[in-house]
C-alpha cells in the first residue's frame, strides 16, 4: 500500500526521529512511504484556542497536500482526532463547502499509527525488539475520541524483550491540552504531576504514547525532576530491532526496575 | 409585555422562525422484563438489603404474624400498639391489634408514632424501589416520612422488573413517593450512610 | 451583551449584581490558590475517585445504558426543539390542578416573586430542599434583604450555610470539606450539639437530623427546586436522599418551587429515562433513597397553595446558540465533575459559579455571556472525559471549544495571542512560509549551547510551559527537510 505520512507540526519540527521512526516502520512492513511536501498542520491548536476562522486556511492547506492519497497516517491521535472531528466542520463555517467534503473523504482515509496497524494491515506483531521496561499512556483524544482502544497495548505486547508495566490512574489527562498547559500552566502543572509520580511508581525505564504532544510534557517534566524515565513514542518502539536501533534513539537504561527498589546496585 | 408573553417570545426568537424538526426519541430500551417472577423477587430481595431495607417473607396467610415481626425487627427495644400508625386503607388483617389509624389528623402529629404500617402501588425489583401513592393503602405522604420506622407490605403481583414497567402502573396525578431503602446521605465525602430526616429503619413484608 | 453572528439573534444574558453565576477572578488566577490547599486536594481526590467508583460500577450493570443515554438526549433535543409549546402546556396543566404558575424573565424578577409570596404568607422564615435555581439567583440573599430566614436542610447546604461558606459541587455543595472540618463546624454553630460528637459521618448526619428536626416540624412555607417537569401532566419531580426533601414538599402549607425552563420533559414516559438515568450518574445508586412526584395540589396531602416559577436567567440566549443550547439538556447529576481532571485538583469554588466542572464551564458563561466569564471555556484541557460519563451525551469539550471561538471573536481589538495566532496561521497556511519558519525555530536550538533541553528562564508565554517542564532543544533539521533531502523533493 502507498502510505502518505503526515508527519504533523510538532513533531516534524520538534521530534523528528518519531516521524523518521513512522516512515522506517511502515517501509518494513512492505509499504511504501511518501511524505507530501506540502504538509504543515492539521489546524487543531487553532481550533482549540478559539481560532477557527484563522484555522480555515490552514486546513485548507492540509487538505490540498493531502489530496488523492490513498491512505494517511500520522503517528498522533490527537491531530487524527482533529481531521476526523473538526476539519470539516471548520471549513464548512468558513464556507469552503466543497472542501470541507474533500476534507471528510479524506479523513475517512486518515489513520492514526496503531489503528492503520492494527485495522488496516492487520498485524499486531511488527517484528519489533525493545529490550526495556515500558509503560504506555493512553492519551486523551487516543482513548476517547479515536477509541483505540488496546491496540497499542496489542502492539506492545508482541514486542521482543519489552516489559510492559501497567500505568496506574492510566486514563487521567497529563495536563498538556494544548495551550491549556500554558493558559493553565497551575492546573496544568498539578496534573502532571500526578501523572508523574503515576509514571514512576511502575519503576518503568520508558513512558510510552502515541501523540508526541503529551509525551513532550509528560517527558518536559521527567527531565525536569532528573527522573531518569524517558519518554518514547510508540512507533520509536515499534521501529526498533535487533539489527537496527534507532539512531537518535537513547538505548541507555535509565532506572533499572532493581535499582529504583534499592534492591541492589 | 407580561413576563410570560416575553419568555415565550424569547424562546421563539431564539428557535428562529424555520424550526428544525423534532427529532426522533427512539425507545430501544428494555421496557419489560421476561424473568419469572420468582426471580424478580430474588431481585428485589437483594436490591432492598443492599441498601440495608430487611425484608421478611411470608405467605398470604402469614401477613399479620410477620408484620408483627417487621415491627419488633425495626422497633427492637420494643413497642405497644399505639406506637404504631396504619393507613387507613391497609386491609385488617395486616393491622396489629390496637394500632392506630391515620385519621387525617394535622400531618405534624404523625411525627409522634415510632412506626407506620403501609401498603404499596408497585415494586420495581431492578432498583429496589416501593412506590406509594397516596391511596388509602399507601396513606398521605407524611404519614411514611415522620415515624422513624417504616413496614411496607408488597404482594409478589405488584412487583415489576424495571423503572418503565413500574412508571406506567401508576397513577399520573397522584402525590407519588419512591422510596429505595431507609433515607441516606452520601454529603459527607461521598460515602453513603443511612439515616437522615426520613425513616431511618425500613422493614419490607413480602408476600408470595 | 456580546457581538453574535449575523443571523443569530440576541438575548439577554442573566443580569449582573445578582445571584452566583460570575466569579471575580478569571480562572487561572482562583485555581493557582486552590492548587496551594492541600487538604483541598486530598478532600476533592478522596471524594470524586469515590464517586467514581460507584458510578462506574452502578453504569456497568445496565446492560441498556448506551440506549438509554441515547434517548435521554434525544428526548432533551425535542423538547428543547417545542420549548414554548411544552411550557405553555405545563402551565396548563399544573394550574388545572390548583397550582400557580410565575414566569421570570431573571434572576431579580424570580427573587421578587418568591420574596412575595413568602411575604403574602406572613412568616419571617422558610425551609428550603437544595436547588441548583435557587443558588444560581442568590434567592437566599435576597429574602435575607427582605427580613426572611431561609434554612437549608440538605446535608451538604446546611454544612456551606452553617460554614458562611459557598457550594462547590452541583451534587455535594461541601464536598470540598472533610469529615473533621464538617465536625468542626457543626461544634461552632449548632448550639445543642453534644460536645462529643465524634467525625464519623453517621453520628454527623444524626447531628443535623436533630438539628432541623424541629424546623421541619414547624415550618408553613417550603421553597424548592425541581429535577423534572412532565408538561402533559403537570407532573413536578424532585430526586433526594436524606428526606429533607419530602420534609419540605410534604409538611408546610405553601410550597414554591424555581425552576429552570429547560427542566421539562414531554410525557410522563420520559421519566422513565431519566429516572435511570440520573441516580445512577449522580450518587452512583440504583436508585435514590427518596423521589418525589406532584401534580398541582392534592387535597388532604401535602401543601395546599402550590407556586411554580418558572426561570428564564440567560436560557433563552443560550437556546439561541446552535452547538451551546446542548448544555441545557443537563439534568444536574455532575458525573463531569467527578471525572474532571481540572475539578478534582482545582474544586469548584475557582469557577467562581453556582455550576462549576466541565458543565459548568459551558453553561455559565452562555447564562452570563461568554465575556464576563471568559476564562471558563478555557479551563478544561479537552481530555474528553466528561462527555463519556455525561448521561445525555452532551459534547461538551465541543461546546467548549465553540466558545472559546465565541470569546475570540467577541473581541473589537487584536490581543497580542490573536496577532500571535494570525501570523501562524499565514505561515502554516503555506509550505514555504511554513519551511522557513521551522527553520528559524531550529534556531532556538542556539539558546541552549548544545544542551538536550531549552533553558528554563524563557521570555513569557515560553515561560508558563519552562517553569514546570523541559522544552526539548529543536534539530537542526525537520523531518520533512530530511525526507526531501534524502528523497529529493
Amino acid at each position: 500500500m502507498k502510505v502518505a505520512l503526515f508527519a504533523t507540526c510538532l513533531v516534524d519540527t520538534m521530534v523528528p526521529q518519531v516521524a523518521r521512526a513512522t516512515a522506517v516502520l511502515l517501509e518494513r512492513l512492505g509499504h511504501e512511504v511518501v511524505v507530501p511536501p506540502g504538509q504543515a498542520c492539521c489546524g487543531q491548536m487553532h481550533v482549540n484556542t478559539g481560532y477557527r476562522r484563522e484555522a480555515a486556511p490552514i486546513v485548507a492547506n492540509h487538505v490540498r497536500a493531502f489530496r488523492g492519497a490513498e491512505a494517511i497516517v500520522a503517528p498522533s491521535g490527537s491531530c487524527v482526532a482533529s481531521i476526523h472531528h473538526q476539519q470539516a466542520d471548520v471549513l464548512r463555517r468558513a464556507g469552503e463547502h466543497a472542501l470541507a467534503d474533500e476534507a471528510a473523504s479524506l479523513a475517512e482515509r486518515t489513520y492514526e499509527l496503531s489503528q492503520f496497524l492494527v485495522d488496516v494491515l492487520g498485524v499486531t506483531d511488527v517484528g519489533a525488539y525493545y529490550p526495556h521496561r515500558v509503560t504506555y499512556h493512553p492519551t486523551c483524544h487516543s482513548l476517547r475520541l479515536l477509541r483505540v482502544g488496546d491496540r497499542p497495548l496489542r502492539l506492545l505486547r508482541a514486542v521482543r524483550g519489552l516489559e510492559l508495566a501497567e500505568l496506574p490512574g492510566a486514563d487521567q489527562c497529563c495536563g498538556f491540552g494544548g495551550t491549556f498547559a500554558v493558559k493553565n500552566a497551575d492546573t496544568s502543572t498539578a496534573m502532571l504531576t500526578d501523572k508523574m509520580a503515576n509514571v514512576l511508581s511502575t519503576h518503568a525505564e520508558v513512558c510510552t504514547a502515541g501523540d508526541a504532544s503529551c509525551l513532550l510534557h509528560i517527558g518536559g517534566g521527567l527531565s525536569r525532576m532528573r527522573s531518569g524515565t524517558r519518554t518514547v513514542h510508540l512507533a520509536e518502539i515499534l521501529a526498533s530491532t535487533e539489527e537496527a536501533v534507532q539512531p537518535d534513539q537513547s538505548t541507555r537504561p535509565a532506572i533499572s526496575a532493581v535499582n529504583a527498589e534499592g534492591t541492589t546496585s | 409585555m407580561s413576563s410570560r408573553n416575553e419568555v415565550l417570545a424569547r424562546i421563539r426568537t431564539a428557535l428562529g422562525t424555520e424550526r428544525a424538526p423534532v427529532p426522533e426519541i427512539v425507545r430501544d430500551y428494555r421496557t419489560t422484563d421476561e424473568r419469572p417472577a420468582e426471580e424478580l423477587l430474588d431481585v428485589l430481595v437483594d436490591r432492598l438489603e443492599d441498601y440495608k431495607a430487611t425484608v421478611l417473607r411470608c405467605t398470604p396467610g402469614e401477613i399479620p404474624a410477620t408484620v408483627v415481626a417487621a415491627l419488633d425487627t425495626g422497633l427492637p427495644a420494643g413497642w405497644a400498639p399505639a406506637d404504631v400508625v396504619v393507613a387507613p386503607g391497609v386491609p385488617d388483617p395486616w393491622r396489629p391489634a390496637g394500632t392506630a389509624e391515620d385519621d387525617g389528623r394535622p400531618a405534624v402529629e404523625l411525627a409522634d408514632f415510632s412506626a407506620t404500617v403501609v401498603g404499596v402501588a408497585v415494586a420495581i425489583a431492578e432498583t429496589g424501589t416501593l412506590v406509594l401513592d397516596g391511596s388509602p393503602l399507601s396513606g398521605r405522604r407524611a404519614l411514611s416520612l415522620l415515624p422513624d420506622c417504616l413496614v411496607c407490605v408488597v404482594i409478589a403481583d405488584q412487583v415489576v422488573g424495571g423503572v418503565p414497567e413500574g412508571l406506567a402502573r401508576l397513577e399520573r396525578s397522584a402525590p407519588l413517593t419512591m422510596i429505595s431503602g431507609p433515607s441516606a446521605t452520601s454529603d459527607i465525602e461521598l460515602s453513603r450512610v443511612e439515616g437522615v430526616h426520613g425513616p431511618r429503619t425500613l422493614v419490607v413484608v413480602l408476600v408470595g | 451583551m456580546t457581538v453574535v453572528d449575523l443571523g443569530m439573534p440576541t438575548l439577554p444574558h442573566a443580569p449582573r449584581g445578582v445571584g452566583h453565576l460570575r466569579g471575580n477572578r478569571p480562572f487561572p488566577d482562583a485555581a493557582r490558590d486552590a492548587l496551594r490547599d492541600g487538604q483541598l486536594r486530598a478532600n476533592l481526590g478522596h471524594a470524586t475517585s469515590t464517586i467514581r467508583a460507584k458510578r462506574a460500577a452502578v453504569v456497568a450493570e445496565v446492560p441498556d445504558w448506551e440506549q438509554l443515554r441515547a434517548a435521554g438526549k434525544a428526548i432533551k433535543a425535542a423538547t428543547m426543539a417545542r420549548l414554548d409549546a411544552h411550557l405553555e402546556e405545563l402551565e396548563r396543566q399544573v394550574t388545572a390542578r390548583g397550582g400557580t404558575v410565575h414566569w421570570a424573565r431573571d434572576a431579580i424578577e424570580a427573587n421578587a416573586i418568591v420574596t412575595e409570596l413568602v411575604r403574602a404568607t406572613g412568616v419571617h422564615e422558610v425551609v428550603k430542599v437544595k436547588s441548583m435555581a435557587t443558588q444560581e439567583i442568590g434567592l437566599n440573599e435576597a429574602l435575607e434583604a427582605a427580613g426572611i430566614t431561609a434554612h437549608e436542610t440538605d446535608l451538604a447546604e446546611l454544612i456551606v450555610q452553617l460554614g458562611h461558606d459557598q457550594p462547590s459541587h452541583i451534587l455535594v455543595p461541601a464536598i470540598h470539606k472533610n469529615r473533621a472540618e464538617i465536625r468542626e463546624i457543626f461544634l461552632r454553630t449548632m448550639p445543642e450539639v453534644d460536645p462529643g460528637l465524634s467525625d464519623d459521618p453517621r453520628e454527623l448526619a444524626m447531628a443535623a437530623r436533630a438539628h432541623l428536626r424541629e424546623r421541619f416540624l414547624r415550618a408553613e412555607v417550603a421553597i424548592s427546586g425541581a429535577n423534572f417537569a412532565v408538561a402533559e401532566t403537570g407532573t413536578l419531580a424532585v430526586v433526594e436522599s436524606e428526606g429533607n426533601g419530602r420534609m419540605c414538599l410534604t409538611l408546610p402549607r405553601t410550597l414554591i418551587t424555581v425552576m429552570g425552563i429547560e427542566k421539562l420533559v414531554p410525557s410522563w414516559r420520559d421519566l422513565e429515562v431519566f429516572l435511570q438515568l440520573l441516580p445512577r450518574s449522580s450518587t452512583g445508586e440504583r436508585m435514590n433513597p427518596y423521589t418525589s412526584l406532584w401534580t398541582g395540589v392534592t387535597p388532604g396531602d401535602g401543601p395546599q397553595d402550590f407556586h411554580l416559577v418558572l426561570l428564564d436567567n440567560g436560557r433563552t440566549a443560550t437556546l439561541a446558540d446552535e452547538v451551546g443550547r446542548e448544555a441545557l439538556h443537563c439534568i444536574r447529576c455532575s458525573a463531569c465533575l467527578n471525572v474532571c481532571p481540572v475539578y478534582e485538583r482545582t474544586g469548584g469554588h475557582a469557577y467562581g459559579s453556582v455550576y462549576p466542572g466541565p458543565i459548568g464551564a459551558v453553561l455559565s458563561p452562555q447564562l452570563t455571556g461568554v465575556e464576563d466569564n471568559a476564562s471558563l471555556p478555557y479551563a478544561s484541557s479537552l481530555c474528553g472525559a466528561c462527555y463519556d460519563v455525561c448521561p445525555v451525551a452532551i459534547d461538551i469539550p465541543s461546546i467548549l471549544v465553540h466558545l472559546r471561538a465565541e470569546h475570540v471573536e467577541a473581541q473589537k481589538h487584536a490581543t497580542p495571542e490573536a496577532v500571535a495566532f494570525r501570523v501562524l496561521a499565514k505561515v502554516m497556511s503555506h509550505p514555504r512560509r511554513w519551511r522557513m519558519a521551522q527553520k528559524a525555530a531550529g534556531l532556538g536550538r542556539l539558546l541552549a549551547r548544545g544542551r538536550p533541553t531549552m533553558p528554563a528562564a524563557l521570555p513569557p508565554p515560553a515561560s508558563r510551559w519552562t517553569q514546570s517542564r523541559d522544552l526539548p532543544t529543536p534539530p537542526k533539521e525537520t523531518f520533512t527537510q530530511a525526507w526531501a533531502r534524502e528523497h529529493g523533493s
